[in-house]
């Protein structure tokens, strides 16, 4: 699915990503967890192609295509979707025609047929029930107005229209409640299949009680410093990254 | 420097001329009260001349190619109804005021209104509504600084008139259109409007301005409008000219108590364009909004000029300006306010955003607020922008191509002023030219 090597990138000259290594097949879930500021939304933006992120070492294979030389729209295309951490209010564009235009693209891309406005329709009703959403959305500015949680499962419910084979979740569960928690890991849990990849970030151990990870790696400073299975997940919300970040990690 | 001055004065001394020429062929309107006001104009202008970028309020508004070229008075000119067509919105195609190269076209224009109320070309409201005329007809537009008002009111005969009487409200809205076709010939053309609505009246007005190619001419526009107490008037104006045309367009504004003033201006075509917009509100509680929204490609030169005179207190002036600004385009806005001593609980907003889409297109945006009153609700702001990173990296992430994820940025910045137009057969007519025009561009 996706193979990282000793990937580098830097932003305004500052060195962030130090190195990181990440192999995920498909069908796994990746957890990626870490302290504030050690590289982790770094990593998923130039993974979607933020250029902001300049890449100044390394190599990312997606589906054996070179993932860093794409435009952001053709790694969307072939497949990959970022949840963002903190999703954009674009005031003036309707989430309808903004997920219709989305929709298309991919759909050329992939030489099917353009969806006319009824089928359209149709198929994300059905979607918005995943995530337990008004319809009344689909005519707001995406995004404009939303609250916090609202925001995070318009993330999901995009993922879920575009259905792509690799979802990055870049902190989707964090400042949900509980409900809205259970909304977001239902719709990825609905998503999931062994052609189907995610890579989640997140800070908190709860949300992989219902999305339960294959790998869960722990990411400081710009270098994935420990990995292991779900119950590294465990380790953590109890005792803290400082142990890992006092160089006992590579252990 | 002396070589402008010279050139300056040939020119006006042409218009001279030709305002000699014009009085010859009035006949019997050249005994009518309104002609003195002409005469009289055509000594102001004489005196102003036209203006230069000395002047302050022409300042970023440089007009030295209306000055090199030569025009002659706009002779008649027939075209069919079919050509009409693509000029026309739905639903109001059969409500029309059609105006050829300045002259009325009584065959083309087409309407129905309710009793009392009266549409007719300005030449023969002359004769049938003389008392209204006097009353109004140049009596509240100030000529003294403006020298193309004043070189309006010298040529001043065509147009449209407009009367709604007390209490009527006028449902359907009426297109107005003006349509030039110089046919290779350059003219000068000055249009005048006169509106008027008495007390608690209401009307739609759209005023669209059309020209094709890159056919040269010079029109010169003044629209008086006169809202009385508790009346309330949408007036859109959408100018279409050609790519070779030059457009200067002052509307003087009497907002009385109670009242209502909506102007939404539309500027997509000309080689020059100026808007001057001009309120004085007259009474308390009266209401202005001005939107417009501009794009300008090539070398395009853009202007809107505004002027609200808070008079008296209560009054409430509302201003949105958006514009894209494509190529070696330059734009340009300068909005006035004066709050007197006597408006307090005055409310005055004005923005002006531009979206420079390309490097060598310029805006100059100067906000003028004189405020006499301490009780006041003033705020302006003026932004340039760009697109923004981070809304094109959101809709391109989700496999949007670039040049589709700008254009449904660019169609959401402008909605903001589509969105307030309430006639949806225009909002639809206009949101579909500006994404034509994107989707040419592109
Ligand atoms: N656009 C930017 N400009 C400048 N510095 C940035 C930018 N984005 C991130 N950084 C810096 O890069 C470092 C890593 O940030 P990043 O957002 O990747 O961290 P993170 O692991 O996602 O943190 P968090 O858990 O708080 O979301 C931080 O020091 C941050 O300040
Ligand atoms: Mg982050």
């Amino acid at each position: 699915m996706i193979s990282i090597k000793d990937l580098h990138a830097s932003v305004d000259g500052t060195e962030i990503l130090k190195g990181i290594d990440l192999e995920v097949k498909p069908g796994e879930v990746h957890a990626v967890m870490g302290p504030n500021g050690s590289g982790k939304s770094t990593l998923a933006n130039v993974l979607a192609g933020r250029d902001e992120y300049k890449v100044t070492g390394g190599s990312v294979s997606y589906n054996d295509k070179d993932l860093l030389e794409m435009a952001p729209e053709d790694r969307a295309r072939e497949g990959l979707f970022l949840a963002f951490q903190y999703p954009v209010e674009i005031p003036g564009v309707s989430n309808a025609n903004f997920l219709k235009a989305a929709v298309n693209a991919i759909r050329q891309h992939n030489g099917e047929d353009a969806l006319d406005a009824m089928d359209f329709l149709t198929m994300v009703k059905e979607r918005l029930q995943l995530v337990e959403m008004d319809q009344k959305l689909l005519h707001r500015s995406v995004n404009e107005g939303f609250s916090g949680g609202e925001k995070k499962r318009n993330e999901i419910f995009q993922m879920a229209v575009l259905e792509p084979t690799l979802g990055i979740l870049d902190e989707t569960d964090s400042g949900l409640d509980i409900d809205a928690l259970k909304i977001v890991a239902n719709g990825v849990n609905k998503l999931r299949s062994p052609e189907r990849s995610f890579i989640i970030v997140t800070h908190y151990q709860r949300l992989l009680d219902y999305i339960v990870p294959d790998f869960v790696h722990v990411l400081a400073n710009g270098r994935i410093v420990k990995s292991g299975g779900k119950e590294l997940a465990l380790y953590l919300e109890k005792n803290g990254y400082d142990n890992l970040m006092n160089g006992n990690g590579k252990a | 420097m002396k070589n402008d001055k010279n050139k300056n004065r040939e020119v006006c001394d042409s218009y001279i001329r030709d305002f000699q020429g014009f009085e010859a062929q009035l006949n019997g309107q050249s005994s009518t009260p309104f002609h003195k006001e002409r005469v009289k104009a055509i000594s102001t202008f004489a005196e102003l001349g036209f203006p230069t970028t000395r002047q302050e309020k022409w300042k970023y508004t440089n007009i030295a190619s209306l000055i090199k070229e030569k025009f002659e008075l706009a002779s008649k000119k027939q075209i069919n109804a079919r050509d009409l067509g693509p000029y026309l919105f739905r639903g109001l195609e059969e409500n029309r005021l059609v105006f050829v190269n300045g002259f009325f076209s009584t065959e083309l224009s087409t309407f129905s209104v309710p009793a009392g109320v009266v549409i007719k070309d300005l030449n023969a409201a002359h004769d049938s509504h003389s008392e209204l005329i006097e009353k109004h007809l140049a009596k509240h537009l100030k000529i003294a600084e403006q020298p193309f008002a004043a070189l309006n009111t010298a040529f001043a005969q065509n147009g449209a008139f407009i009367y709604v009487p007390r209490n009527v409200v006028v449902e359907k809205p009426l297109h107005i259109l003006y349509i030039s076709d110089p046919d290779g010939k350059p003219f000068h053309n000055h249009p005048r409007n006169l509106i008027i609505l008495e007390q608690s009246s209401q009307m739609s007005l759209i005023e669209s301005h059309h020209g094709a190619k890159d056919d040269v001419y010079f029109n010169n526009f003044v629209t008086e409008v006169v809202v009385e107490r508790n009346a309330s008037l949408d007036h859109i104006k959408i100018q279409d000219e050609s790519k070779g045309a030059y457009h200067f367009s002052a509307t003087q504004a009497k907002v009385a108590r109670d009242a209502r003033f909506k102007s939404t201006g539309v500027d997509l075509g000309g080689s020059i364009s100026r808007n001057d917009i001009n309120i004085e509100f007259t009474g308390e509680n009266a209401e202005a909004r001005l939107l417009g929204f501009y794009y300008a490609t090539g070398t395009q030169l853009m202007d809107n000029h505004t002027f609200i005179d808070h008079a008296v207190p209560h009054c409430d002036s509302n201003e949105l300006f958006k514009g894209f600004l494509d190529d070696k385009s330059h734009g340009v806005f300068n909005g006035a306010v004066l709050v007197r001593p006597d408006a307090q609980k005055t409310n005055a907003f004005q923005q002006n955003q531009a979206i420079l889409i390309s490097k060598d297109a310029t805006i100059d945006a100067k906000p003028e607020l004189e405020i006499f009153a301490d009780d006041v609700l003033c705020s302006h702001g003026a932004t340039i922008g760009e697109i923004q990173d981070e809304h094109l990296f959101y809709l391109r992430s989700r496999g949007i191509g670039e040049e589709m994820a700008k254009a449904m940025l660019h169609i959401a910045f402008a909605n903001d002023i589509f969105e307030r137009i309430k006639i949806e057969a225009v909002r639809e007519k206009l949101e579909n030219e500006i994404i034509t025009r994107f989707g040419e561009k592109s």
